[in-house]
């Protein structure tokens, strides 16, 4: 005779099929680093999925109390390793609001370029990884081809490929050296044309877009209540982008750019008419939409970089000389937020007057746009988890810092 | 070839024997076997050479250039060297026996396949009237060593992989047998050599442009193929972005690059198949083969009768070559070589597809299969059967420089189709009528006997 159980769940565990906890990560080739997601499934079928974090984590906040804020400028490098500039902006910028340091147009033009320029490399190496993730190699070596010429470009501008450590408070470590605009240029003349390749390879391809259009929909408000910012808020069709609502000091650097933001408004996305239609398949916040906004942001980045080699050769000032290595801050705490690649990057500083900060605390991106994975994931596929979390693009170097 | 080991067994001892004897055969066998084994390791070898060559320039890379010269070519080997040096590891929770097996069961479908897959007219190493059945047979086989592998792993990758493996090789071998079925029907045999012979002459002949229906079936044919075998976009068992490697996740060494060899081994195999079923085999795309063969063979045969002429002063008297003995193997030799190149073509497409598309999902693939190849396949299948019983024209009948398909026959099916016809008081002028087809490099087929109730299409019958 059966035992009389009380527990009324046990019955239930007994009727089901066995369910399998799985480990995905922390050394998965398509968890984009050291991300660890624990999937429960039936089959092919994730019930449940529940990402696992701090496999990076190297103290980078608690390193930052104890350097000064240009010490500190190469560990925002390594925190967002695939877009360095954006960071070494983010921190700059909060360094300068805090100590109330005026830029001149030059070094705020500066500022632009090289900022849109790690836009594209590191759109380009989010475009590639998530060919990577849905099985497709080439797309993924055609990506690096290009973020290569870019690196050289930030080589021979500061120095380093990866941790550039390039903007600083202050305005740059150094200005651009001569003959580095129509070297910019000339690679934004050879690059463009060859956007409508990966567009042939990815966003029309007819298994690319099986693949990805219709998963992991997420709609504009859920987007808004994980507090997702970047393109996969952009991605579900939510009109934000700091570079025009964000704090002023940030957005007066696009002051007078043609610039609009990537977002879908009725049915159709701004300037999409050189590029494919959205496929019928595509639902507005799921992984295709999440993925085109981000080819069209290379776009847009390559524009605006044009647009701001223009005025950096027109513009007056210097490009802007560091501040002092141990330059004493006023006391008080500022908080400013950037429109990095993957999302809204901010930056804490709390001074009690000394050179070297009290706290330091970045604000990460990823980490809001990674904590929709459970929701996004529960009841797909296997092999959409990938999809899902490779269309958020997140750095996990950035996600535990 | 037994009966050759016997003429050389017989001139050395000075006996004579009607038929082969045991060792005859016995050496026979390992010459087919290291042959063959050759066939499959080496061709791995260089299919993984040519695919990491051709995914380079698809990627605009370089691919391999330092192992063996500029091109690379003894990347594979110099890889082969560092697997077998690796340490073989079986995971705790492994059942060991099977998680050693497993590589070899695969390797070991994959290369008994290749003992039915003829490589020119005649050149196989078993001739098999069912070769068509044997080889479907075998690769159906080749499926446990995934299963077997991700099962015994005792990791939950390799048992996801191992499912996966299972799901899509069973529901992909129904669209391919119905596929590998139209060209049987059209020749009314199983027998791969009479296929491949029956496509002589000019590439109008091939199987492939016989009618509309058979190119789809030849479409379908390669796609369930590459299903078959587990190449992109088919490659969800071992899907490295989902399944990190699938269900070889756990070996190291050399058991894995047996898994390897047999993925390329059946790679090869089902592109030689399509290449015998539908692309004419051996036989070129223009009918060269032959004269080409018989001007070589004029200077050829003379330098070999020279040389039997002067080895004859030390073992005696050696002969003449067989008239036309030579010919006939030039000829097969370049067969081979056409057979190795459409094959390869093959291979070679396999691997465009792979660095090009996207993985399907697994439901994707399902719905492929199921819902796609299958009706097409079956539609396929039911059309050329039609176009078949119907008499319909087929490519086969515009005039060309070769043979007729229906002049290559085996014998029985002659017979059956004679009597068939005397007895149904069929009129019908054919050229079969005057003289009874005899092919002097065909071996097989010399059965006199007909079947009771053989089935013989209507098509046939001219």
């Amino acid at each position: 005779m059966a035992t009389q159980v009380d527990d009324a769940r046990i019955i239930e565990f007994d009727v089901r099929t066995d369910e399998m906890l799985v480990n995905m990560g922390p050394q998965h080739p398509s968890t984009h680093g050291v991300l660890r997601l624990v999937l429960r499934t039936d089959g092919e079928i994730v019930s449940e999925v529940e990402p696992h974090l701090g496999y990076l984590h190297r103290c980078a906040e608690k390193i930052g109390e104890n350097l000064t804020p240009r010490q500190w400028i190469p560990y925002t490098d390594r925190m967002d390793y695939l877009a360095g500039m954006n960071m070494n902006l983010g921190w700059s910028l909060c360094v300068e609001k805090l100590i109330d340091h005026q830029l001149s147009e030059k070094a705020k033009h500066l500022r632009v370029i090289i900022a849109e320029m790690g836009r594209i490399a590191s759109h380009l190496v989010g475009m590639g990884a998530y060919g990577l993730d849905l099985g497709t190699f080439s797309p993924f070596l055609y990506a690096f081809r290009e973020r290569e010429k870019i690196l050289d470009l930030f080589e021979e501008a500061c120095g380093a490929r990866l941790t550039y450590s390039y903007l600083t408070p202050g305005g740059a470590t150094a200005d651009l050296p001569n003959g580095w605009l129509q070297k910019c240029e000339a690679f934004l003349d050879q690059f463009e044309p060859i956007i409508p390749e990966y567009h042939a390879l990815l966003t029309t391809n007819a298994i690319f877009v099986k693949r990805t259009a219709g998963i992991g929909v997420m709609s504009g408000e859920m987007a808004v209540d994980f507090g997702c910012t970047g393109p996969v808020l952009r991605g579900s069709g939510v009109d934000y982008d700091l570079r025009r609502d964000g704090e002023e000091r940030y957005t007066e650097m696009y002051d007078g750019y043609a610039f609009e933001v990537i977002s879908q408004k009725d049915g159709h996305y701004p300037k999409d008419h050189d590029y494919p239609a959205v496929p019928a398949e595509a639902v507005l916040g799921d992984c295709w939409h999440r993925f085109y906004v981000r080819m069209l942001e290379v776009v847009q980045a390559i524009d605006l970089v044009r647009q701001a080699i223009d005025r950096y050769s027109t513009a007056s000032g210097d490009w802007g000389v560091p501040i002092k290595l141990a330059h004493k801050l006023p006391k008080g705490e500022v908080y400013l937020e950037t429109e990095s690649p993957r999302g809204q990057m901010g930056f804490y500083l709390v001074s009690d007057g000394n050179a070297i900060p009290w706290r330091v605390r970045a604000r990460s991106s990823c980490f809001c746009n990674l904590s929709v994975t459970s929701d996004l994931c529960r009841g797909c596929l296997i092999a959409d988890v990938p999809a899902i979390v490779g269309s958020l693009d997140v750095v996990m170097g950035e996600i535990d810092r | 070839m037994a009966e050759f080991f016997q003429q050389i067994w017989d001139s050395f001892f000075q006996t004579s024997s009607e038929s082969p004897g045991a060792i005859a055969y016995l050496v026979a066998a390992v010459i087919h076997c290291v042959l063959i084994i050759h066939v499959v390791a080496v061709g791995a070898l260089i299919f993984i050479w040519m695919e990491r060559k051709i995914s380079g320039r698809i990627q605009d890379r370089l691919g391999p250039t330092r192992v063996g010269g500029a091109f690379g070519w003894l990347q594979t080997l110099a890889d082969g060297i560092k697997l077998i040096a690796k340490e073989d590891i079986t995971p705790k929770d492994a059942d060991a026996m099977l998680f050693k097996a497993a590589p070899y069961v695969g390797f070991a479908a994959s290369y008994c396949a290749y003992i039915a897959l003829p490589f020119s007219d005649g050149w196989v190493a078993q001739h098999m009237n069912t070769a068509v059945f044997f080889i479907l047979a075998v690769l159906g086989i080749e499926v446990f060593s995934p299963i077997l592998a991700g099962y015994a792993s005792g990791s939950k990758w390799s048992l996801f992989g191992a499912m996966r493996e299972a799901a899509q090789v069973v529901s992909y071998e129904v669209p391919l047998g119905m596929c590998v079925v139209v060209p049987c029907m059209i020749c009314g045999t199983l027998n791969l050599v009479t296929i491949g012979n029956m496509q002589a002459g000019s590439f109008t002949n091939w199987l492939a442009f016989n009618d509309p229906f058979t190119f789809i079936v030849a479409c379908v044919y390669f796609t369930c193929a590459t299903a078959s075998v587990n190449r992109a976009p088919f490659d969800l068992a071992e899907a490295e972005s989902e399944l990190v490697a699938g269900f070889h996740t756990e070996y190291s060494g050399l058991r894995w690059s047996f898994f390897f060899m047999a993925e390329y081994g059946s790679m090869f195999l089902v592109s030689g198949l399509a290449a015998i079923l539908f692309f004419g085999g051996w036989h070129g795309p223009i009918p060269i083969a032959e004269p080409i063969a018989g001007v070589l063979s004029l200077v050829v045969e003379p330098l070999l009768n020279f040389g039997r002429y002067v080895v004859g002063f030390v073992v005696g008297d050696l002969g003449q070559v067989t008239e036309g003995v030579v010919a006939t193997q030039i000829a097969n030799l370049m067969g081979c070589l056409n057979f190795l190149v459409k094959g390869t073509i093959g291979v070679t497409v396999m691997m465009w597809v792979r660095w090009t598309l996207p993985r399907l999902r697994i439901d994707q693939v399902m719905t492929t299969c199921l819902k796609y190849c299958v009706p097409i396949a079956a539609f396929g299948f039911l059309g050329a059967l039609v176009w078949q019983v119907n008499d319909l024209p087929t490519s086969n009948d515009m005039p060309v420089i070769g043979k007729n398909r229906f002049e290559v026959r085996e014998s029985w099916v002659y017979q059956a189709e004679k009597e068939l016809r005397t007895t149904s008081g069929d009129q019908k002028s054919s050229p079969d009528d005057q003289q009874p087809p005899f092919d002097p490099h065909q071996a097989t087929g010399s059965t006199e006997l007909v079947p009771q109730g053989a089935f013989v299409m209507k098509g046939g019958a001219r």
